[in-house]
């Protein structure tokens, strides 16, 4: 992934919204030790690099400033590996389904 | 103009954010903290059944097919006593444009903000409701942000969630995704005020609306097809607004169907809890919204909530998580319909549901939801191993919910746990009088509670007994 952005292209940001001790008090404890953080896209406003503050104008046109993160961030879920404990449940339904009551 | 963000203020001015970002005054159907007029704000706030149907049978949500699952009815009856094992419904859900019921509440919520002239609709979600939104906002050509709960402190996200994030991009939404905390709702107060957008809130009047076509479509595609009305109607339970909707729409066909309310025990989970966050394998469906939304619905964005279950669940049942990965499984393996899997939490249940009753009588599960990268037992059971979690093959009994899951070894292993409905209708009325610091309460306000937790006024007297609390 490119470490640098230029003007216009599509990028992700990192804020905190909340440092820890801002947090709400109904939080739990070990959630009250972090704070609470945004990440969010848009296009970069000007160029810049992963680390360095940088404005965005996002989807519904509003202009966000935060750290850069990624430069053209796409996606890496997946439909994972196979699970074996997953595997049979078929086979063994379909012989269910095949056995005389 | 200066606007103070901190927590503290942007709280304190919730109720202010909340009247314009709704366009919907609540004070008309207030009596007093604990009770309102909930009939006359779903009356005059939301839209009549025939309303909905027409935006949207304008937007392509809803009329989803009733399938019948005759492989899945086939193990149920070779696991049942002779005679027994109801036939089995599914109502397609995943047919609706972003591929969950949810479009049936996004699409009455953004017709409501394109007709009071908003420019946007903002919904805080980190749910399939968040797609929902996303795509009927394009079809208004309204704005569209999207405000997720996605990652613990160390930046991870469950595939699902990503997955989930993923779509509300492709639809070309603004997704503000935070790590965990119910402070989610602190940032969408902060956005609607910026913005002047809709809140296409989950429990508003409209969203819940939304619903009620679902129920009263599967009553009359059940007559048509089959001459009779379900036994039962099994809903996966959440935050309340589906069993709300669907119930509502059930009884509106006039049918008399039980309304059996499912979810995924994730009991020992703390849902706002940073190290508890990517223990759990489903996001949405579980006991962690399921009991605190029943037992105190009015913990949401919106003044009054719309959804409340307690009014209309007549059993409460839940299954453990390898269930549903496992009927999940099933329903790919034998019936040809990849869908889920937290949209199965229902279809677990009426397996095990079905086996109660007669042959001839008919059980609707009634959604499904798309799969996709993520959103599949695949995906989700790797993240859980990963993230420390053992997963076997074993009895349903051997689920301990962030440390084991395991994959029933048999069919005839499904199975659903009771939950107490008259334990969560005492923990309501506590809810309401320790939450409203009140003392003494009104004949009004008793009668609410009765109405509200589909008891009596005798039940309700007896909890406010014990309580202390006089009448």
């Amino acid at each position: 992934m490119s470490q640098t952005c230029k003007q216009g292209e599509w990028v992700e940001i990192h804020y905190v919204v909340l440092p820890a001790e801002e947090r709400s008090p109904d939080v739990p404890e070990d959630t009250k030790k972090v704070p609470l953080e945004c990440w969010v896209k848009g296009w970069a406003m000007s160029s810049g690099k992963v680390g360095e503050e940088i404005e965005i104008r996002t989807p519904a046109n509003r202009i966000v400033k935060g750290t850069l993160t990624r430069v053209n961030p796409g996606y890496t879920h997946s439909f994972g590996p196979s699970v074996p404990e997953l595997s049979t449940i078929g086979q063994e339904l379909r012989a269910m389904l095949k056995e005389d009551d | 103009m200066f606007r103070d963000l901190s927590y503290n203020a942007v709280m304190a001015r919730r109720g202010e954010i909340m009247k314009k970002a709704l366009g919907l005054e609540y004070d008309e159907f207030i009596y007093s903290d604990i009770a309102f007029d909930y009939e006359g704000m779903m009356e005059k706030a939301g839209y009549s059944l025939d309303e909905v149907r027409r935006i949207q049978q304008q937007v392509g949500v809803g009329n989803t097919p009733l399938l019948e699952l005759r492989n899945i009815t086939e193990l149920v009856r070779k696991t049942s006593k002779p005679g027994y094992g109801a036939r089995i419904l599914v109502k397609d859900e995943a047919a609706n444009p972003s591929g969950s019921f949810k479009d049936r509440r996004a699409a009455v919520s953004v017709y409501h903000a394109k007709k009071l002239g908003y420019p946007g609709v903002l919904a805080a979600t980190s749910g399939n409701y968040g797609a929902a939104v996303a795509s009927q906002a394009n079809m208004a050509n309204l704005g569209c942000i999207i405000v997720q709960e996605v990652f613990d402190s160390r930046h991870v996200g469950q595939p699902e969630i990503i997955e989930k994030s993923r779509k509300c991009e492709a639809y070309g939404a603004e997704v503000i995704q935070l790590t965990v905390g119910p402070e989610l709702f602190y940032v969408s107060l902060i956005l609607l005020e910026e913005t002047g957008y809709f809140n296409a809130s989950l429990y508003s009047p409209f969203a819940i609306s939304g619903v009620e076509t679902l129920g009263y479509e599967l009553v009359e595609q059940c007559r048509a097809r089959y001459g009779k009305d379900p036994a039962y109607v099994v809903v996966t339970h959440a935050g309340g607004g589906n069993v709300t909707g669907t119930a509502r729409g059930v009884r509106k066909a006039g049918a008399k169907s039980k309304i059996i309310g499912a979810s995924v025990d994730l009991t020992g989970l703390h849902m706002a809890s940073d190290n508890d966050f990517n223990k759990k394998s489903f996001t949405t469906g579980h006991t962690g919204f399921g009991v605190p939304f029943a037992t105190w619905p009015d913990r949401t964005d919106v003044p009054r909530n719309a959804a409340r279950p307690l009014r209309y669940l007549d059993r409460y049942v839940l299954v453990t998580q390898g269930e549903v990965f496992y009927v999940t499984e099933a329903l790919a393996q034998v019936e040809g319909l990849e869908r889920g899997p937290a949209g199965n939490t229902s279809l677990a249940a009426a397996i095990a549901l079905a086996r109660e009753l007669p042959e001839d009588e008919i059980v609707v599960v009634q959604e499904t939801e798309y799969t996709g990268a993520g959103k599949h037992p695949q995906a989700q059971l790797h993240f859980a191993r990963e993230n420390g979690v053992e997963v076997i093959r074993g009895e349903p009994k051997l689920n301990v919910p962030g440390k084991v899951i395991a994959i029933p070894e048999h069919f005839s292993q499904l199975s659903v746990t009771e939950v107490d409905l008259d334990r969560m209708r005492k923990s309501y009325i506590r809810n309401a009088v320790q939450r409203n610091k009140v003392s003494k309460i009104t004949q009004e306000e008793l009668e609410f509670l009765a109405e509200d937790t589909n008891s009596s006024p005798e039940f309700v007297a007896s909890v406010l007994e014990s309580l202390g609390v006089e009448y």
